[in-house]
C-alpha cells in the first residue's frame, strides 16, 4: 500500500479524482440552488394566483362573498393545511380562515412575510415555516394568503440528501476506479520490471509478456522484447565467434610454438636461428591475417555495422574492385571483363562489400590457370546481382556449400596461398545485407553469385547530392 | 627529430622506442595519458605516437585536448581497434594517421616519416617534381625528361601519392588506404602488380630508375 502511494500512477489518479470530485460538487451545488429557487418561485406563484382570484371574488361579491369562499376553502382543506388563509379586521382580529391568530410575522421583502407555524398532524404538532402575502382590502380588512413550507423544505432536504449521497458515491466510485486503474497499470509495469530483474540476474531468455491488446504497454513490451532478441543474438554471435577463434587459432599457434621449440633443441647456429625467426615472422603474419579475416567475418555476422550503413552504389564498388584486380589478371594472362549497370543502389557498407567482391575476384583469378574471368553487376528483379564467373576447374556440386564454412579448402588448393575464410566472409557480408551468396556451375568453370536487395534509386541520388 | 611515445604497454613502448632510436630519432616515453598530455603540450616534439587506450586519460581525449590548445604536432594513433568507424573517430579527434595493432615496425617507421614530411603546404601545390619526372596536378599531365607519359586515373593517383612522399618509404598498406581507400588486406599482392605497371610507364626506357622496391617494407620514389 505504501508503495502504491509512492507511485506516479497513484499520484495521477488522485489528482484526477480531486478534479473530478470538485467538478461534480460544483454541478450538484448548482442543481441544488436552481431547484430551491424553482420551488420558492412556484410557491410564490401559487400564492399570487390565489390572491388574484380572491380579490376578483371580493370585487364581484363583496366581503360576505369573500368570507364565504375563505370559509369554504379553509374547511375543505381540512387535514391538508398547505394553503393558509386569514381575514382580519383593521385591529388584526381574526374573522375567518384556518389560522387562529395574526402571526408574529417577519418581513422578507416587499409584499412577502414569513412566520413560524405549528401544524397539527396525526403524529402531533409539528413546527414548520410559512410564506405569505398580505392584501389590504379597501375598508381596512386584511387578507393573508400563505403556504406551509413543510413540503417545500422536505423536498429541499431530500434533494440535499440525494445530492450528498451522489457526491459520496461519486467519490467512492472515483477512488475505486482510480485504485483499479492504478493497480492495473502497476501490474503491467511490474511485469516489465520483474522480467528486467531476471534478465539482469543473467537469464537473457526472459521476455516481457504481451496482453495482445496492442496498447502502449504492449508496444513498450514489444519493443523491449525486440531489443532483447537483438542483444541475445549479438551475444550468441560473439560467443560463437570467440569459441571459433580460440579453436581456429590454436592450430597455427601450436605449429609456431613447435617450430621455435625444435629450433632451440638443435645446435646453436646463427644462420639457422635467423632462418627460423624469418619463418616465425611469416607464420605470425599469416596468423594475423587469419585473425583479421575472422574478425571481419565476426563483425559482419554480429551485424554491428548495420547502424552505419548507407546507400552505396554496388556497380561503382564492382568497377572499383574490378579495376584493382585488372592488372593481376593481365599479368596472369587471363581476360578479365567487367560488365555492369550504370547504377545499383544498395543499402550497405562500402568496405565490407568491397572486401567481399575482392575475395570473389581473388578466388577466381587464383584458381583459374588460363582463360577468362567475368565480373558482372546487374539489377535483376529488384535485387542487385553480382556474378564472378571463371573458366577454371570449378567446384564439385556436393562441395559448393561446404566451401562457405570457415577454413574449408578443397583438396588440391592447399598449395595456393589462402586461409579458407574468403567465402565465409562473402556469405557473412551477404547475410548482413539481407542478401545471399552461392556457387553455380559455369559450364565450364565456376560462377559465384552474390545478390543483395536493391535500395530505392532516388535514395542514392539523394545521398549523392548531400555528399 | 624528437618524438614522444605515449603507450602504456611497456614492452611495446620499449620496442617502438628502440626501433625509432636506431633509425636516428630522439625518443621520449611516457606511460599514462595525463603525463603524456603534459609533455606533449610543451610543443617540443616533432611528432607524437599515441596509443588509443591509456590509463589516466583516453588517447583520443588527449589528442582532442592538444588540438584544443592549438598544439599542431602531427599525431599517429596506435590502436587495437581496426574497424573503419574506429579510424574515422581517431582521425576526427585530430589524429593525422591511424595504425592498427599489431603492425610491422617498418610500417610505423614509414608512416612517421610521412607525417614528419607533411605540412609543406601540399594543398597549394599544383606541380610535383622528382628528378626529371614532373606532374601537373591541374592539367593532370605527367612528363619525364619532357616526354609525356599517359597514365590511367588510378595510376595517376598512385604516382601522385608516391611523388608527394618522394624519398620516403611507402608501404603497401599506405597505398591501399590512401590511393584506393580500402582498409582490408587483399590476399593477392595486387599493389605490387599496380606498382610494377606504373614502373613500366615511368622508368622503362630511362637510364635511371626512380621507383625503387624496399625489401620487406614497400616502395620509394627517389631521384638518385
Amino acid at each position: 500500500m505504501v508503495r502504491l502511494l509512492r507511485t506516479n500512477a497513484f499520484r495521477l489518479g488522485a489528482l484526477y479524482l480531486a478534479l473530478f470530485a470538485a467538478s461534480v460538487l460544483a454541478l450538484l451545488v448548482f442543481i441544488y440552488f436552481s431547484t430551491a429557487d424553482f420551488i420558492e418561485r412556484q410557491t410564490e406563484a401559487t400564492i399570487d394566483a390565489e390572491i388574484t382570484g380572491l380579490r376578483e371574488q371580493y370585487e364581484d361579491r363583496g366581503l360576505p362573498g369573500l368570507l364565504e369562499i375563505i370559509h369554504a376553502r379553509s374547511t375543505a382543506q381540512h387535514g391538508n393545511t398547505s394553503t393558509l388563509y386569514l381575514i382580519t379586521d383593521a385591529a388584526l382580529h381574526p374573522i375567518a380562515g384556518n389560522l387562529s391568530a395574526w402571526p408574529q410575522a417577519q418581513h422578507i421583502r416587499a409584499g412577502w412575510i414569513g412566520f413560524p407555524l405549528e401544524v397539527r398532524t396525526r403524529d402531533g404538532p409539528v413546527q414548520s415555516n410559512a410564506l405569505a402575502s398580505v392584501f389590504v382590502l379597501p375598508d381596512g380588512f386584511r387578507l393573508l394568503v400563505g403556504r406551509d413550507l413543510r413540503d417545500a423544505s422536505a423536498f429541499r432536504s431530500r434533494i440535499t440528501r440525494t445530492l450528498g449521497w451522489s457526491a459520496l458515491l461519486t467519490v467512492a466510485l472515483g477512488v475505486a476506479g482510480g485504485l483499479f486503474m492504478t493497480r492495473n497499470m502497476l501490474r503491467r509495469v511490474d511485469a516489465v520490471n520483474r522480467t528486467s530483474e531476471r534478465i539482469i540476474r543473467g537469464d537473457l531468455t526472459q521476455r516481457v509478456p504481451l496482453t495482445g491488446s496492442g496498447d502502449e504497454f504492449d508496444q513498450l513490451a514489444g519493443n523491449l522484447n525486440a531489443m532483447l532478441d537483438r542483444i541475445e543474438r549479438l551475444m550468441l554471435g560473439m560467443r560463437q565467434v570467440t569459441d571459433n577463434i580460440a579453436h581456429d587459432l590454436r592450430t597455427p599457434l601450436s605449429r609456431l610454438r613447435a617450430r621455435l621449440e625444435v629450433t632451440l633443441l638443435e645446435r646453436p647456429d646463427a644462420g639457422r636461428y635467423a632462418e627460423a625467426l624469418r619463418e616465425t615472422v611469416a607464420e605470425a603474419d599469416r596468423l594475423l591475417g587469419t585473425f583479421n579475416a575472422l574478425l571481419s567475418i565476426a563483425e559482419a555476422e554480429a551485424g554491428s555495422r548495420r547502424e552505419t550503413m548507407a546507400v552505396v552504389d554496388l556497380a561503382e564498388i564492382a568497377r572499383s574492385v574490378g579495376e584493382l584486380y585488372e592488372p593481376v589478371a593481365d599479368e596472369k594472362g587471363l581476360a578479365l571483363t567487367i560488365d555492369n549497370d550504370a547504377r545499383l543502389p544498395v543499402h550497405g557498407d562500402r568496405h565490407l562489400l568491397s572486401q567481399a567482391l575482392a575475395n570473389l575476384l581473388d578466388n577466381a583469378l587464383k584458381y583459374t590457370p588460363a582463360g577468362s574471368v567475368a565480373l558482372r553487376a546487374h539489377g535483376v528483379d529488384g535485387s542487385a546481382r553480382v556474378e564472378v564467373a571463371d573458366s577454371g576447374p570449378g567446384v564439385p556440386a556436393d562441395r559448393r556449400e561446404a566451401v562457405f564454412d570457415r577454413f574449408v579448402r578443397l583438396e588440391g588448393s592447399r598449395s595456393t596461398p589462402g586461409n579458407g575464410l574468403g567465402l565465409s566472409l562473402v556469405r557473412a557480408v551477404a547475410k548482413l545485407h539481407g542478401g545471399e551468396a552461392w556457387l553455380e556451375d559455369n559450364n565450364p568453370g565456376l560462377k559465384a553469385v552474390l545478390t543483395l536487395p536493391m535500395a530505392d534509386r532516388s535514395a542514392l541520388a539523394a545521398t549523392r547530392n548531400a555528399a | 627529430m624528437k618524438l614522444l611515445v605515449i603507450e602504456d604497454d611497456r614492452e611495446a613502448a620499449a620496442y617502438i622506442a628502440k626501433g625509432l632510436s636506431e633509425s636516428g630519432y630522439v625518443v621520449d616515453q611516457v606511460a599514462d595519458g595525463r603525463s603524456g598530455l603534459f609533455m606533449a603540450s610543451s610543443g617540443h616534439y616533432d611528432a607524437l605516437i599515441v596509443d588509443r587506450m591509456l590509463p589516466g586519460m583516453d588517447g583520443l581525449a588527449l589528442i582532442a585536448a592538444l588540438r584544443a590548445t592549438e598544439v599542431r604536432t602531427p599525431v599517429l594513433i596506435l590502436s587495437a581497434l581496426g574497424a573503419v568507424d574506429d579510424r574515422v573517430k581517431g582521425l576526427r579527434a585530430g589524429g593525422d594517421d591511424y595504425l592498427v595493432k599489431p603492425f610491422a615496425f617498418r610500417e610505423l617507421l614509414a608512416r612517421i616519416e610521412a607525417l614528419l614530411r607533411r605540412g609543406g603546404g601540399s594543398t597549394a601545390t599544383t606541380r610535383l617534381k622528382v628528378g626529371d619526372l614532373e606532374m601537373d596536378l591541374l592539367a593532370r599531365a605527367v612528363t619525364r625528361g619532357g616526354q609525356e607519359i599517359e597514365l590511367l586515373p588510378r595510376e595517376f593517383r598512385l604516382l601522385e601519392f608516391l611523388m608527394r612522399h618522394a624519398g620516403q618509404v611507402v608501404t603497401r598498406t599506405m597505398l591501399l588506404e590512401n590511393v584506393w581507400d580500402y582498409h582490408f588486406d587483399p590476399q593477392t599482392n595486387v599493389i605490387d602488380v599496380h606498382v610494377s605497371r606504373l614502373r613500366q610507364k615511368i622508368d622503362k626506357g630511362f637510364a635511371k630508375p626512380l621507383l625503387h622496391t624496399v625489401r620487406g617494407a614497400g616502395y620509394c620514389l627517389r631521384p638518385d
